[in-house]
């Protein structure tokens, strides 16, 4: 399921954060957004699946497709949206009064109604994908999601996301809250994750990007200034801002 | 060296401040419980001989009949405190998630500001509005009418409470539920209220224990009654009602039973307290708050 | 921002700057060993050859530090690659002028003789293009580095002319024959120093414009 931007602006009241943002994400590949703190990143990531109206006060403007559905298109209801483009935070946050089964469930048990062998299967294939089955198995129901670690929290959450079967999974700074493990441990599921989601990932970490994403889009003051393979944005970058930046030239 | 000296003349005063901060707490600790304490104690010591099984389980005797007991009253109670719960508890539950949500416009001011003012009726005035409103129109004493008075009583405590609590549970939760496309009502109750949860059940139990004790609401609305009843739309016999009745006549084995009657009602409101306390903590996982 | 790196990626510039001098004198000091038959020159060249090798290796420790610590991206990460890779060419020069050192040696043994070659000036012109091609780097200038990838085809007719001579020289004077083959050594050697400089300057360019123009592929992408 590729991506399709064109001409994205989003305001935060009277401010505007994105100005005409057109780019195209494909399909089962990893792309990543950086950018310096402010830049519009995170935003840009919750238009595509418009969870950044709602925040009071905001609102986006543009074209946004999602395989062959204009996400803000009449008609469309956003709560349909988030359950094809699936989200994981920055910080961790399974819901403190579930158990680590209910956490991954709850897309499902929330949604509609399933018997207990399909959620038992999901479930269980949820965690078998975010590496976290082997840690967790003999606790499922009676520890809540949030006694596990941090790393541990986070790929519960990406459990919890996959569960539902989107077909885009966007993470907002995914490992910025873990150690160093646990982020390599993330940066390998996304590896793996990629021949079936098309994900979107944005982060601070230059070389995190540099790591895992195919492609990677620079944004400054709410602006796209590079789109390109990620080789080309950190060997050989077309714009002097772009340089700047991943030089750390400037912060 | 010449640091050390100051250092330690410093350091002794401070010692001295903290003892003294640290005793201060206790005894204002010990001033507050110690009139709870002396409460109970003298319930204890003026009403525990009249408890007994026939106590609590006959209704009240005749005049210079002796024997009879408080049975009807408990069960006058449960009954009416069970309706003013089902009054009370959805409706506060309800404004209180409203006022979570939507909490923003004129509507909400309002309705804060309404709950307010009913948390400050005196109970006798709410009994004679809902008297009022209820009884004379019915043209009977009930425990409907009883209860009607208590629930509204409910209203303020849980709503605000659960507001509260709402307020509290943390936004990346909710972002998390709407993440994962589910709508925002179903979000509200399946995820904010069940996080909020043990809050919400506090704020319940407060506004419980309150309306329990309460008699001056009963005197027009379930008025009282001698003899079991079970039948909602009759006057009733409540406990707090009972009490007062029998602190009020002339009667010294009646004045007995009323000791034994408030011992019995602080003990039944501190075990329905507990008792729910513990059923809804057997339902919160190991590890959350 | 980034002053520790900054004060890495300086150090390194400067220390490859000071081997390329070395390199510089190494040749220099060959061809007037070649000109003048002085035996003392050819053994200042061979000491000269043990401190290039330790240069290289100093750059090499320091650009592979700056790799590991610094995490360099685009530009920076390009000028160290292209350090390194610099830094093998000016030692292979070091190397190519103790050969020219060697043949030059074997000359002086034998009687003099003049030869149809101008040795001298094929070797200023290639100890031209490395100097050219070292102030390139210090200027960051592809222009210039450009220059030198044109002058190779000079030094390579050069070496192609000496070449022919030297084979007409050894067909008639007999005699002359083992000074010839030190001389066709000694032009291939130059030849060679000339192709190291050429590489330099493909560095600073790739560096400078992120164009790969190695083996003259891509000259007109890195006119753009």
């Amino acid at each position: 399921m590729n991506i399709s931007v064109r001409e994205l602006n989003a305001w935060f009241g009277r401010t505007q954060a994105l100005y005409d943002i057109s780019m195209e994400i494909p399909a089962n590949q990893v792309t990543a957004i950086i950018g310096p703190s402010g830049c519009g990143k995170s935003t840009f990531v919750r238009c595509l699946n418009r969870m950044h109206e709602t925040l009071p006060g905001t609102r986006v403007e543009g074209y946004v497709e999602v395989g062959s559905i204009e996400i803000y298109g009449n008609g469309t209801s956003p709560v349909e949206v988030r359950r094809r483009v699936g989200m994981v935070f920055q910080k961790p946050n399974p819901f403190p009064a579930m158990s680590i089964y209910d956490n991954v469930a709850a897309g499902l048990k929330l949604n509609g109604s399933y018997s207990r062998r399909e959620l038992d299967q999901v479930v269980e294939h949820a965690l078998r994908m975010a590496a976290l089955w082997d840690e967790v198995k003999d606790q499922l129901k009676k520890q809540s999601g949030a006694s596990l670690s941090g790393g541990q929290q986070q790929r519960l959450c990406i459990a919890r996301a996959l569960a539902v079967q989107p077909e885009v999974l966007l993470m907002d700074e995914p490992a910025s809250a873990l150690d160093p493990i646990s982020t390599a441990k993330v940066e390998e599921l996304l590896f793996q994750l990629r021949s079936q989601y098309t994900i979107v990932i944005v982060t601070h970490n230059m070389q995190q990007a540099a790591r895992v994403a195919d492609s990677t889009g620079f944004f400054l003051l709410g602006k796209l200034i590079e789109y390109d393979k990620t080789e080309r944005i950190f060997t050989t970058p077309a714009d002097k801002r772009t340089e700047d930046y991943v030089t750390g030239r400037f912060g | 060296m010449l640091k050390s000296q100051p250092t330690r003349n410093v350091a002794w005063t401070r010692v001295l401040a903290d003892r003294a901060a640290t005793g201060a707490a206790w005894l204002a600790a010990l001033l507050v419980i110690s009139p709870l304490i002396a409460i109970f104690g003298y319930l204890v010591v003026r009403g525990a001989s009249a408890v007994n099984w026939a106590f609590l389980t006959h209704a009240p005797r005749p005049v210079g009949e002796a024997g009879g007991g408080i049975g009807n009253a408990i069960v006058g109670s449960a009954l009416i405190l069970g309706i003013s719960s089902l009054l009370g508890v959805p409706l506060g539950i309800g404004a209180g998630v409203y006022l979570a949500e939507y909490g923003r416009g004129r509507l909400a001011t309002l309705v804060r500001f309404t709950a307010d003012v009913l948390n400050g009726v005196p109970s006798i005035v709410m009994g004679i509005a809902v008297y009022a409103l209820v009884v004379l129109q019915q043209k009977h004493f009930s425990a409907f009418a009883g209860g009607i008075a208590l629930g509204i009583m409910m209203i303020p405590t849980i709503a605000r409470t659960t507001e509260e609590m709402l307020l509290m549970v943390p936004r990346p939760v909710r972002e998390a539920a709407l993440g994962l496309g589910v709508s925002e009502w179903r979000t509200v109750l399946s995820v904010s209220l069940r996080t909020a949860l043990p809050g919400v059940i506090t704020g319940v139990m407060l506004a419980f224990a309150r309306i329990a004790g309460e008699a001056a609401p009963l005197l027009f609305t379930a008025f009282g009654n001698q003899f079991w009843n079970l039948n909602v739309n009759q006057p009733t016999a409540a406990l707090p009602l009972q009490i007062y009745n029998y602190a009020l006549s002339p009667y010294d084995e009646w004045h007995q039973q009323a000791w034994a009657g408030a011992l019995v009602l602080i003990v039944l409101i501190v075990g329905t307290v507990c008792l729910v306390r513990l059923i809804a903590g057997r339902g919160v996982m190991k590890g959350t708050a | 921002m980034r002053t520790r790196f900054q004060q890495g990626l300086d150090e390194l510039k400067g220390k490859l700057l000071a081997m390329g001098g070395l390199v510089e004198h190494a040749v220099d000091l060959a061809v007037r060993a070649y000109r003048d038959r002085v035996p003392e020159l050819c053994e200042k060249v061979f000491e000269d050859e043990t401190l290039i090798n330790m240069a290289e290796r100093d750059i090499d420790h320091l650009a592979l530090d700056l790799l590991a610590m610094q995490q360099p991206m685009a530009v920076d990460l390009r000028f160290i690659l292209a350090v390194i890779k610099s830094n093998a060419d000016l030692e292979r020069v070091g190397d190519q002028a103790v050969n020219v050192v060697q043949r030059v040696m074997d000359l002086i043994a034998l009687p003099p003789a003049e030869m149809a070659a101008d040795i001298p000036e094929m070797a200023a012109i290639a100890a031209q293009m490395v100097r050219q091609a070292l102030e390139a780097f210090v200027s960051g200038n592809a222009e210039l580095a450009q220059q030198v990838l044109e002058t190779d085809d000079i030094v390579d007719r050069l070496n192609q002319e000496i070449f022919l001579a030297m084979d007409k020289t050894m067909r008639e004077s007999p005699a002359l024959i083992r000074q010839a083959l030190d001389t066709v050594i000694i032009a291939r050697n130059l030849e060679r120093i000339a192709d190291h400089a050429t590489n330099i300057a493909e560095d600073v360019i790739f560096w400078v414009r992120g164009a790969d123009v190695r083996h003259h592929s891509g000259l007109i992408e890195a006119q753009k």
